[in-house]
């Protein structure tokens, strides 16, 4: 199994969001800037809990944030 | 370049700079003779004395930074830490900790094969120092390079 099997959108979503800072949705989810640049850069599968924070941040189901890399590498 | 990165960095670097002066510092006064009180008087301050000033020297530089990195950035640092910070702390403490275990097996070892008591502190201190700056890359190799 690889890693960082989890992408996501959240940079087209900010940028969507009114050109949301990645320290504003930092704030929103209770995280550092740090973990939204790793998310962003597909360097970090997030735990569930914090997948759940950021769709509810953007107000979308969380398969329209996260999804799952495995289909499009076989 | 993050916060958590530039710390990274900046321990790594406050790490080496502590040890190579605090060494200069305290090894010319090693009073000599194997196995006298003197020198296990010596080796035990030296490891005791190098954890607090380490531990007070990395608070003053952490304080610096700080400021140094609000003046600069204009970014307050962050108060907390997250879920990725735990992970990669986990992660570079677990390899912190296997190679100061690899330093300690070896100093045993100099014991067993009747080597100075001198070797076997030396090796102890070094595995401490290396285990210490290891952890610092690490933890720089999983920010930029992700977990």
């Amino acid at each position: 199994m690889g890693k960082h099997l989890v992408g996501n959108h959240i940079r087209r979503l900010r940028f969507n969001q009114d050109e949301m800072t990645q320290q504003q949705l930092a704030d929103l989810v209770g995280v550092t800037r740090q973990t939204i640049v790793a998310l962003e850069k597909g360097n970090y599968s997030p735990s569930l809990e914090l997948a759940f924070r950021i769709a509810r941040v953007f107000n979308l189901p969380l398969e329209e944030v996260f999804f799952y890399e495995d289909s499009a590498k076989e | 370049m993050t916060y958590q990165e530039k710390k990274s960095i900046v321990s790594m670097f406050s790490s080496i700079l502590i040890f190579v002066v605090y060494c200069l510092y305290m090894y010319p006064k090693y009073p000599g003779g194997e196995l006298s009180s003197e020198a296990l008087r010596y080796w035990g301050s030296f490891v005791l004395i190098l954890t607090v000033v380490t531990i007070i020297a990395h608070i003053i530089i952490s304080i610096i930074f700080n400021i140094i990195f609000r003046m600069t950035t204009g970014e307050k640092e962050p108060t907390f830490a997250d879920e990725l910070d735990k992970l990669i702390e986990m992660k570079a403490n677990r390899i912190s900790f296997f190679m100061f275990i690899i330093g300690f097996l070896l100093a045993m070892g100099t014991l067993v094969m009747n080597e100075q008591l001198q070797t076997m502190f030396i090796i102890l201190i070094i595995a401490g120092f290396i285990s210490d700056v290891i952890g610092s890359v690490m933890k720089l190799y999983y920010y930029r390079k992700g977990v």
